[in-house]
């Protein structure tokens, strides 16, 4: 497509720029990938490498996720490579204190979808134009008009608890234990997870169910209010599990009581860490 | 012979200034209630992490009960405010995954209401015996 064409050849010049200028000491962006669909992060630090960074349906990741790790933070300023759902990420790090705004370059991207097929979820997208940047390359898009249903989520929500919890033992039963999830989410940033740690040892770290359980029930709320749904832990889960149903379960829950969408206002309180007087829970008696 | 009446295990995550007090208020005041309830006392709601609810059940729970002070009552201000956003939440989770609502159940016990306490107990304890022993979650665990 001529526009990821233009898009890149611009991201080039706008490294280039921020390289050469000294206004940024790494770009984060895309490289190319072992093969056509396949794109891996890239770290460029001199202008005269900007021609290794790509642009197309492959590049899904969550750049995010480098910009709270120590060893990047040493590389200097960090520019950015974001398409909406990242440049949400980042707002919710800002939101959180671990990033200040000025400590970053947002190099914001325009999508319209990633995948091939286009993602699921990019074809309900509402910030296909990112909804923080300093700089944009492509054209401004407007919501995606695809399909904003939820059909396995609401048939589950359907469904009898004995039918709910026969379908989440045997996805959870799957579970590794490998923490890739935990590893592309550009959210999980505590230097130190809950799950290793081992005095008392609140999760087991075995992968059998006991452990598989709490720790995926544990991993879904610690992103309560604060998942911005890029899903790249249910594509990074090497077993498949339907990681995404647990989160956007959780949004709904947060849309529904609190109105709130995580990384849309970098100037918001995370919703979980503040109250209204007015909030109320019919179900406390 | 008669059939046994099942005792569920229930655990109750209270707040130390309000359904802590309450309960002792139910006890000096002698009112009985349900002895199938393991009371732990914590600073305040705003403390009890989802964790510890997890945790219950692995341990063997068939029931959980998280209490506090009521809105507006919190020794620390806005503990239990924090809570409530937390539970309105993780609930919605919980019952998503297919654990029966009756078996995590909440209230504001203050520490004038023993009465309250009581009742709170004797109808979560009931819920859970209808419900019977949480085998689900037992089996996953053991």
């Amino acid at each position: 497509m001529a526009e990821w064409e233009s898009q890149e050849h611009a991201l080039r010049e706008k490294a280039r720029e921020l390289l050469s200028e000294g206004k940024a000491g790494v770009v984060i962006g895309y490289g190319a990938g072992t093969a056509p669909d396949r794109a891996v992060p890239a770290f460029v630090r001199r202008a005269e490498d900007v021609d290794r960074l790509v642009w197309g349906p492959e590049c899904h990741h969550n750049l995010a996720v480098y910009l709270t790790r120590k060893e990047v933070r040493g590389l200097g300023r960090p520019a950015i490579v974001a398409m909406g759902c990242t440049a949400r990420a980042v707002l919710v790090q800002i939101q959180e204190g671990q990033l200040a705004r000025d400590d970053v370059v947002v190099i914001g991207m325009t999508c319209e979808g990633m995948g091939d097929p286009v993602f699921h979820k990019c074809r309900r997208c509402d910030v296909r134009t990112p909804r923080e940047y300093d700089v944009l390359i492509g054209s401004e898009l407007g919501p995606a008009e695809g399909d904003v249903e939820d059909p396995e989520r609401e048939r589950l929500e359907q469904a009898s608890p004995e039918e709910r919890w026969g379908y989440w033992t045997d996805a959870l039963g799957r579970c590794i234990r490998c923490y890739a999830c935990r590893a592309a989410c550009p959210l999980c940033y505590c230097e130190r997870c809950i799950v290793e740690k081992n005095q008392p040892q609140w999760i087991s770290t075995s992968p059998e169910p006991k452990g598989n359980l709490s720790w995926n029930i544990t991993r879904a709320m610690h992103l309560a209010g604060r998942c911005v749904e890029c899903e790249a832990c249910e594509r990074a889960c090497p077993v498949d599990i339907p990681l995404m149903l647990l989160n956007r379960e959780i949004s709904r829950a947060v849309v529904e009581h609190f109105d709130y969408r995580p990384g849309y206002d970098r100037d918001a309180k995370p919703v979980l860490v503040d109250f209204a007087p007015a909030d109320k829970a019919e179900f406390i008696r | 012979m008669a059939e046994e009446t099942f005792h569920p295990k229930i655990v109750a995550f209270v707040c130390n200034w309000c359904t802590y007090a309450g309960a002792d208020l139910a006890g000096t005041s002698r009112i009985k209630y349900d002895p199938d309830i393991r009371v732990i006392k914590l600073p305040c709601s705003g403390r009890i992490d989802p964790l510890f609810l997890l945790q219950a059940f692995e341990r063997g729970a068939d029931g959980v009960l998280v209490s506090g002070c009521h809105p507006g009552d919190c020794h620390y201000t806005s503990g239990n405010y924090y809570a409530q956003r937390r539970w309105i939440v993780f609930r919605e989770l919980l019952q998503f995954l297919g654990i029966e609502e009756e078996r995590v159940q909440f209230s504001w016990v203050s520490a004038a209401e023993g009465g309250k306490w009581a009742e709170v107990v004797n109808d979560v304890v009931g819920k859970v015996r209808e419900l019977g022993p949480f085998t689900r979650y037992k089996e996953i665990v053991r």
